[in-house]
């Protein structure tokens, strides 16, 4: 199920969130609306969901208008930054809620709901109430909520802006093999381009409810589109290579990945932060690169610095504290996707 | 910051603390203390006759029941005007907002005065209902409007805040998922708003059972048809015998604080289950 | 661009009620407000202004008795209500500025007054202070009048409105928290100082509106005053129960006389605690801007 977004306007009073935008989500395709805070992002979630209604332009879901049609005939799955569980029902209740006010027969209920705890890990806690559990299992579960009724499409907004760093770490990882499993159109908000470039499979920039970029994050990332994006962007490296027996081999830079410890060798993505790479003037025996410096900008407390690795043909951004001295790669994002 | 830091940086603790036990023991305990003993002093025989006497039984009954029709009322019209006033907005909202209160404010006895004015025959609603067969003022329906009145603003303002206080992103989930308004309002909104129902409808209750100076204008006081159980206490004491008065007043006591026990145990049940 | 401008958007969001429930809702409530307090209100001071502007003022001046009732409740009420701040100001400090054993007990027990029967609280009151009372022949041996007179007046009245000024106080200053007292102690200030120039003013709001609550509460007061009082016309009654005898008198301009003067203070008690409400929501409102702007103040 696509869906396309055509010429749509919102505004609230003066404002406005979005300015004759359109775009398209490809069937079965994971992605990310990434973007500062007031960019239009969640606004443009909530009118694909029909949370909210559009001044002009229409949305179709493949080619049906639904425009004009109400949320509760969309058929979305919605997930909300903050869960927004029934917290007077159980786990159970919560994720049969759809089926129930569908009058599903209880048996089909039941079968659909525990298929579903095994999806997201939680069976066992069927009997839970919401506030029994930690944040990153309530996301869990209003995951497996919006996915009782088999949405044509799964909407997420934010889904781990609430979360601490280690179980969004996670929680990014399952939902990207999830997606992977069940292959529904879906779409996520974020103002996290790490996030966005690790789980999503397209990528949607936004500023001032206009679109700066859309593409994959390869294309975004090797030709940001004008300078709002490239400065959006700036300080995420990318690395294509491949990984096995736990080391990671990024074209000239090889380097351990445990992780990963199958023989069998697997394409892979590596995104490094700017702040992992580390400047030095000699080769110090750890793994490395050699490129020249194109521009330094020492901007407040960190020094942007970007480079070029000719050899490679990879652009590198890097930003560190003036006479700091990091120890090169402290950790490597990894997303082990791609063709065997 | 711990208060127990407080006890050494702050000063006033153990004078505060000290009138506060003072006043409340001179003030509430020892008059309740004495009532008690008082009834104790009554031998078990003398106690059993004053409080199972046909009169005071009919008294317990009109009292509890009437309490309880007239809190199960508020529930109703509070939910709704809570709702109204937190989901709508309109120019005389803080006007009416500000209304709710006024059973809090207006003495009781104005309260009864003009309630029991209002529903006789030629009143300003009595001409309507009377000659349909209500009866709104001298009968068992004048308690129950009067106690209406005087426990509404307890449940509007007990539900007013839990409304504001309800994210309206779970209705949009349950819209999501397919729930139509009717849905969303009785499985969503009504489950999660039902303990503090449980809590207004007590206090409503609490506030009804003792109620006196609005329901002596408008109830007629009648024995064994609609008299409420302080009534009767006035009237025994109007007959010096004030044992029997005082066996009454120990039983209607009881109820109080029971219930008064109850809305403490459903509050901390509620905060329980809403951590 | 495709004409979608001009297509009616008539769906509501997903937390808006359908117009139609929403009109019968607000009309619905609209009648409850009406018939339940705004006709009531109205009914008083039509019922009370009836007979023209002269008879009102006659028969709330001309009448000894009723101006009798009026200057009790002038003495009674302030009495009980002095006596309740205090005791309010010393337990919310208690209360919400230590931990200490006992204390969720302690506060159960200042709301105790709101469950038990004013009824009950005079009859318990005549039972100490009466003449078969357990201090009763102590009181009659030294010639002290407490039943059937002002004194008991007084202590019923501030039975019955005990917990109102705590009650506001307690969450008002828990709120505070107590930060800025400690900040006043360390900075060298006495116990009278701190509370003078620290909490005073940040409670001063709060307070202001439990005393005048307390004060309708304590004038409006029945039941209890009713037992301990005695009834004595010209003596020991108060407005409320002057308006009981003038009702029961079938003297109902005279009964609705009285009763207009209570609802008026039923009134401006609302009208304080609006413009307080108005009040505090602007002030945070411009604590919010003040903190959005850099928070120079």
């Amino acid at each position: 199920m696509s869906i396309s977004v055509k010429d749509v306007t919102k505004r609230f009073g003066d404002f406005v969130a979005l300015d004759h935008l359109s775009v398209e989500v490809p069937s079965g395709a994971l992605l990310a609306l990434l973007g500062p805070s007031g960019s239009g992002k969640t606004t443009l979630l909530r009118i694909i969901a029909g949370l909210e209604v559009a001044d002009s332009g229409t949305v179709l879901y493949e080619d049906e208008d639904v425009t004009n049609s109400r949320v509760r005939d969309r058929n979305v799955g919605f997930v909300f930054q903050h869960y927004a569980l029934f917290r007077h029902m159980t786990v159970f209740e919560n994720i049969a809620f759809g089926l129930r006010v569908r009058h599903t027969p209880k048996a089909q209920v039941k079968e659909r709901v525990h298929e579903l705890l095994k999806l997201i890990q939680l069976e066992g806690l069927e009997r839970s109430l919401p506030s029994q559990l930690s944040g990153g299992q309530r996301q869990r579960v209003a995951l497996a909520r919006a996915l009782a009724v088999q949405p044509k499409v799964l909407l997420l907004d934010e889904p781990f802006g609430a979360l601490d760093a280690k179980v969004r770490q996670e929680l990014r990882q399952w939902l990207r093999r999830l997606h992977e499993e069940i292959h529904v159109t879906s779409v996520f908000v974020t103002h996290d381009q790490e996030e966005a470039f690790e789980v999503a499979d397209r990528v949607v920039i936004m500023n001032k409810g206009r679109i700066e970029q859309a593409g994959t994050p390869q294309e975004i990332f090797e030709q940001p589109a004008n300078p709002f994006v490239m400065d959006f962007l700036g300080n995420v490296n990318v690395f294509h290579g491949r990984v096995s027996g736990g080391r990671a081999d990024l074209g000239g830079l090889n380097v351990e990945y445990p992780e990963y410890m199958d023989r069998e060798s697997r394409e892979a993505t590596a995104f490094v932060r700017s702040h992992e790479l580390d400047i030095q003037r000699v080769r110090n025996g750890r793994p490395a690169l050699q490129a020249n410096i194109v521009h330094i900008n020492p901007a407040g407390q960190v020094v942007k610095v970007r480079l070029h690795a000719e050899q490679f043909g990879v652009w590198l951004n890097s930003s560190s504290r003036p006479g700091g001295c990091a120890s090169s790669f402290r950790t490597i994002k990894f997303e082990g996707g791609g063709d065997e | 910051m711990t208060t127990d830091v407080n006890r050494r940086v702050l000063p006033g603790f153990a004078l505060s603390l000290g009138y506060t036990m003072f006043y409340l023991s001179l003030l509430v305990l020892i008059p309740i203390f004495a009532g008690v003993v008082k009834a104790s002093s009554l031998s078990f025989q003398n106690f059993w006759d004053a409080v199972s006497g046909d009169r005071a039984v009919a008294a317990y009954t009109l009292t509890v029941g009437a309490s309880f029709v007239s809190a199960a009322i508020d529930i109703v019209i509070g939910v709704l005007v809570a709702w109204v006033l937190v989901r709508y907005q309109s120019p005389l909202k803080g006007i009416f907002d500000a209304l709710v209160d006024l059973p809090f404010a207006l003495p009781t006895a104005v309260a009864g005065l003009v309630y029991s004015d209002l529903y006789v025959e030629n009143g300003w609603l009595g001409r309507f209902l009377v000659p349909l067969g209500i009866q709104g003022a001298y009968s068992r329906l004048g308690i129950v409007l009067v106690l209406t009145f005087i426990g509404f603003p307890f449940v509007v303002r007990t539900l007013q805040p839990v409304l504001e206080n309800l994210e309206t992103d779970i209705e949009e989930a349950a819209a999501c998922l397919g729930a139509n308004r009717w849905q969303t309002v009785t499985r969503v909104l009504l489950p999660a708003v039902w303990p503090a129902t449980i809590t207004a409808f007590a206090l409503a209750f609490a506030r009804a059972l003792g109620e006196y100076g609005s329901v002596v204008f408008i109830s007629g006081n009648m024995p064994y048809r609609t008299e409420i159980a302080p009534v009767l206490i006035v009237a025994r004491l109007e007959e010096f015998a004030y044992g029997e008065a005082t066996a009454i007043a120990v039983v209607l006591l009881v109820i109080s604080l029971v219930t008064l026990f109850l809305i403490n145990l459903l509050e901390r049940w509620s905060k329980q289950s809403h951590a | 661009m495709p004409d979608t401008a001009t297509t009616p958007r008539n769906i509501t969001a997903a937390h808006e009620d359908p117009p139609a429930v929403r009109i019968a809702l607000i009309a619905t409530a609209l009648l409850i407000m009406g018939v339940l307090i705004v006709v009531p209100l109205v009914n008083v001071f039509y019922q009370a202004l009836a007979g023209g502007l002269r008879l009102y003022f006659e028969n709330l001046l001309g009448d000894p008795d009723t101006l009798h009732s009026v200057k009790l409740t002038l003495i009674v009420a302030p009495a009980a209500v002095l006596a309740n701040i205090v005791f309010g100001v010393a337990a919310a400090w208690a209360i919400a500025r230590f931990k200490f054993p006992g204390r969720a007990l302690l506060t159960a027990f200042i709301d105790l007054p709101f469950a038990v029967s004013p009824v009950v609280v005079g009859l318990f009151l005549v039972l100490i202070f009466g003449l078969q009372g357990f201090l009763g022949p102590w009181l009659r041996a030294h010639d002290i009048k407490v039943i059937f007179a002002i004194p008991g007046l007084i202590i019923a009245t501030a039975f019955v409105t005990f917990p109102v000024v705590a009650r506001e106080l307690i969450p008002l200053m828990e709120a505070i928290g107590a930060d800025e007292e400690i900040a006043a102690v360390s900075l060298g200030a006495r116990g009278w100082q701190m509370f003078r120039r620290v909490t005073l003013p940040n409670i001063k709001w709060g307070l202001l509106y439990g005393i005048i609550l307390c004060n309708a509460r304590a004038m409006g007061e029945f039941g209890a005053v009713a037992v301990v009082s005695g009834r004595i016309s010209g003596q020991t009654d108060t407005m409320p129960l002057r308006v009981e005898k003038l009702f029961q008198e079938y003297n109902m301009p005279g009964a609705f006389a009285v009763a207009s003067v209570l609802a008026s203070l039923a009134v401006v008690t609302l009208l304080v605690k609006s413009a307080l409400e108005w009040k505090t929501r602007s002030d945070l409102a411009a604590a919010a801007r003040e903190a959005s702007e850099g928070g120079q103040a």
